[in-house]
């Protein structure tokens, strides 16, 4: 988006509220929602990827050695990556200020 | 069967349609299944959407996390919406006005704007046989407005216009079965499917996508907010409900039954309640009086899909 949300004013949106710009909710940074956040230990990762297939936001991206861990711009914290496990390499971590 | 079968995670398709940064609760398992939805359907996709949990978080106005043509519909409309956008890029293509190619025409609600408010629509559009998708995501109430009860909320769950206390168990009447009311419109290819099994749920998208004609999938998609659970559990009580029985995974394709997904060993319903805020107050009276419903429902279903075999 050119602009931040928050600056844009109703004249400036689109005839019947259309919105051209495909998939731009990824400037919401819906991470600022957390309160626990997913650390994953990366020597046990067997590299599965059910943490990815399962995460309600697809917060979860493949590391450059393979192993995946969790986008924390998006992330919101529920915890289900750290559950689904198939080895429990996932703790979750509470957000300390 | 041969031609989707995916059962590694790293071999499902990698581009999201549906993005980040949509504002669904924590551990939203409704969110999850669309993710699963939209990779099986691909890019070439138009999706009309009802009013509903889904619809208000992917779509605050200035943002979207659509990445396919998109309409957002009334409660009521969206199976009608679809209709007329499959027969209209028909009329189009026939003209020769856009190149001829293959599109899924998509309709999603969720259970309120399926089974209580939409169900005339959706009769329609399934009766006239447009080429489409029906796609229900049934959380089982009206999450999105504050868990009010709706014909798919099942017997005994607590609901804010369905309260549990000292006069009352909750909800009283049973839940409306939408798979057989779309099995009963004699529609190609009718199925039920779980975001917790994401791999017999996308085989199921694509072949609905696939199947000339009107398809409907009905997906449980698990609320930790409105079913009262811990967030990180949605996956476990979406396997839950189908080991339990709660759930059966079947498809129906041109009337023939065809059970997906047998549990190994069935669990028992109390497997499934205990644990659920929604259904804490129930007695072991009232427990047993589910069970019987759910073996009822199941043993018909076993018995239509071994008939046909």
């Amino acid at each position: 988006m050119a602009k931040p949300m928050e600056k844009i004013t109703w004249q400036e949106l689109e005839a019947g509220s259309v919105v051209t710009e495909i998939g731009n909710a990824r400037v919401y940074e819906t991470g600022s929602w957390r309160s626990e956040r997913p650390v994953v230990e990366a020597s046990q990762c067997i590299k599965c990827g059910v943490c990815w297939l399962f995460c309600p936001d697809s917060c979860i991206v493949k590391a450059a050695d393979g192993h995946f861990e969790a986008d924390l711009t998006y992330c919101k914290g529920c915890g289900i990556c750290a559950k689904e496990c198939p080895v429990g390499c996932i703790t979750m971590i509470a957000e300390e200020e | 069967m041969d031609k989707f079968s995916v059962f590694s995670s790293r071999l499902v398709e990698k581009s999201e349609n549906f993005t980040s940064g949509h504002r669904a609760c924590q551990g939203c398992a409704e969110a999850l299944a669309v993710r699963h939805v939209m990779k099986a359907l691909g890019r070439d996709t138009i999706v009309a959407m009802s009013t509903g949990c889904m619809e208000i978080i992917s779509s605050p106005l200035p943002l979207t996390s659509w990445r396919v043509p998109w309409i957002h519909n009334a409660f009521e409309n969206s199976a009608a919406v679809i209709s007329g956008c499959e027969s209209g890029i028909k009329a189009m293509m026939r003209k020769g006005k856009i190149p001829a190619k293959k599109i899924n025409f998509v309709a999603m609600g969720g259970d309120g704007a399926t089974a209580d408010i939409g169900m005339g629509a959706l009769s329609g559009a399934l009766e006239r046989g447009h080429n489409m998708v029906y796609v229900c995501y049934d959380n089982e109430a009206y999450m999105n407005t504050g868990i009010q009860r709706s014909s798919s909320t099942p017997y005994g769950a607590s609901t804010t216009t369905s309260p549990a206390g000292k006069m009352s168990i909750g909800q009283r009447t049973q839940k409306k079965n939408m798979a057989q009311i779309a099995v009963a419109h004699n529609i190609p290819y009718v199925a039920t499917a779980c975001s917790s099994f994401p791999f017999d749920l996308m085989e199921k998208v694509k072949r609905a996508a696939e199947t000339p004609g009107a398809a409907y999938v009905h997906v449980l998609s698990v609320c930790p907010t409105g079913w009262r659970i811990p967030t990180q559990d949605a996956i476990k009580y979406g396997r839950l409900a189908v080991d339990s029985c709660v759930f059966p995974l079947y498809e129906v394709i041109d009337g023939k039954y065809k059970l997906s997904y047998k549990p190994y060993k069935k669990l028992a319903l109390t497997e499934y309640l205990k644990g659920q805020g929604r259904f804490r107050h129930l007695t072991d009276k009232e427990i047993e009086l589910i069970q019987q419903r759910v073996d009822k429902d199941y043993e018909r279903i076993l018995r239509l899909s071994k008939e046909e075999e």
